[in-house]
């Protein structure tokens, strides 16, 4: 009886660890359009509805938790904190919200205006789903084909990019953000506009971007502002999905500075680990219709 | 080994698509100390507790299934991970059967430190060419320490979720013995 059982549960374990190595082996030997990940997509656009209504109904609770971690963090405020509690309670954090979701959506209708995107259409969304893990560094938002967001398309928040679309389903869209270390963005760093590529400088780091493949002998300082080049070489003919001009972030430091092998490093304006709503330019060429 | 009965798998299977959405709809996005909770080796860890390996396993196994669909990510990884979390949680428990408050605190420590180490060993296996930075071991080591401290709590809900279903747990079944007139070991000795 016991060896029965012994032999059950180990043909029980080499059975699934099987499954999951031919899962594995198939998934990466596969093309993007292939019959797992069609699959992959088919879970997810039966998930993305249930994943959206949980993400709203579970909003106070975030933000009752986000309140905490606030207060917690803020140890110099600590009394301000405590009279602000008594006083505001439940429906205090519930005007916080609407207060904190209106400022970001006026921020982001700001930088619309001062960089001239609204003629590449912006689609808001909210954020429904993060990945947990510091390997992927994707986000799900609720806007989807059916508001005219395509793969490929670039994704802002109120303070500069944030990443693109890489999956569209019909109701949500995945965002890869720049932080993931599949990411690479052209841009222009400094008053000369000096050429580059930024990439993040590893992976689960999402205040450090590096800029590469720099013309050598370039002069950059910490503190120059990097931009979207909106061309993916130095030239002017190959159009990058990224508008010119969008803001990403400040140079931070310069390692073997003015050498051919300098590494210039960045920190993105943008709070990765704090999104909750973005926009998509759904007509990133600015074309008008 | 507790046997797999329909009632048990439903409550699995329910425990599976909660926890994967209170996970990424709203665990994910509530950032402590720069990290996040992860609940998927806590849930599969209480489970290899409650119900044995060959039930740990196959939820660890379900868990990464689902896990790697709703996030697109690459199928199999996290299920292998996870299978190996639940079948070694399960094996503690059918080996050692422990009973001290604080095994599952111990236990979700080990089994967030082998999910976090497993999922970094099969990435570099499977060729991301990204290097290892001071953050990623920081966020690894927070993370760690907030899946302890949510240890105790996870499992409390598990049990309290599969105690319908589990018919042989050898702590209710001591306990009910003490309270309807069996003998505890200490009155026998």
């Amino acid at each position: 009886m016991y060896d029965k059982t012994v032999r059950r549960r180990r043909a029980v374990l080499g059975l699934l660890v099987a499954c999951s190595l031919i899962l594995l082996t198939a998934y990466f030997g596969e093309s993007s359009g292939g019959a797992l990940h069609g699959v992959q997509r088919g879970t997810s656009e039966i998930l993305n509805p249930i994943q959206e209504g949980a993400s709203r109904a579970l909003k106070p609770v975030r933000d009752l938790f986000g309140w905490f971690g606030d207060t917690l963090s803020a140890k110099g405020d600590l009394k301000d904190a405590r009279a602000e509690r008594d006083s505001f309670r439940t429906n205090a954090l519930e005007l916080d919200r609407l207060k904190r979701d209106n400022q970001r959506l006026s921020d982001l209708l700001e930088l619309d205006g001062a960089l001239g995107l609204k003629e590449y259409a912006p689609e808001t969304g909210r954020v429904i789903a993060q990945s947990p893990t510091v390997w992927y560094a994707t986000i799900r938002i609720n806007k989807g084909s059916s508001d005219g967001v395509r793969k490929g398309q670039p994704v802002i928040n109120e303070q500069a990019l944030i990443g693109k679309v890489t999956e569209v389903f019909s109701g949500s869209a995945q965002v890869t953000l720049i932080t993931d270390t599949t990411s690479h963005v052209s841009a222009l760093a400094g008053q000369r506009g000096i050429f580059g590529i930024v990439s993040p400088a590893s992976a689960g780091n999402p205040s450090d971007l590096v800029m590469e493949f720099i013309p050598p002998r370039s002069r950059l300082n910490p503190g120059d502002r990097v931009s979207t080049r909106g061309t993916v070489s130095e030239t002017d003919r190959l159009e990058s999905v990224f508008p010119p001009g969008i803001p990403i972030g400040e140079i931070t430091r310069i390692e073997n500075a003015g050498t051919d092998t300098q590494e210039v490093h960045l920190r993105p304006y943008a709070n990765l680990r704090s999104l909750e709503f973005v926009q998509v330019l759904t007509r990133p060429e600015g074309e008008t219709t | 080994m507790t046997p797999l009965t329909p009632a048990l798998l439903a409550r699995l299977a329910a425990l599976i698509l909660v926890g994967v959405i209170v996970q990424t709809a709203m665990v994910s996005q509530l950032p402590i100390a720069g990290a996040n909770a992860d609940l998927a080796p806590l849930l599969v860890m209480s489970v290899g507790l409650l119900c044995g390996s060959l039930a740990g396993g196959s939820f660890g196994f379900g868990v990464g299934l689902v896990v790697d669909n709703a996030l697109l990510q690459t199928l199999g990884v996290s299920s292998l991970v996870l299978l190996a979390v639940g079948y070694g949680a399960g094996r503690i428990r059918e080996a050692r059967d422990p009973e001290g408050t604080f095994v599952p605190l111990a236990v979700g420590a080990a089994a967030t430190l082998i999910f976090s180490v497993g999922f970094a060993l099969m990435h570099f296996l499977l060729g991301v060419d990204a290097p290892v930075s001071w953050a990623l071991i920081r966020d690894t080591l927070t993370t760690l320490v907030i899946n302890t401290l949510l240890a105790l709590p996870v499992y409390a809900i598990v049990r309290r979720w599969l105690l319908p279903s589990l018919p042989d747990d050898p702590r209710r079944r001591r306990r009910r013995a003490y309270t309807t007139g069996g003998l505890s070991p200490l009155s026998r000795s």
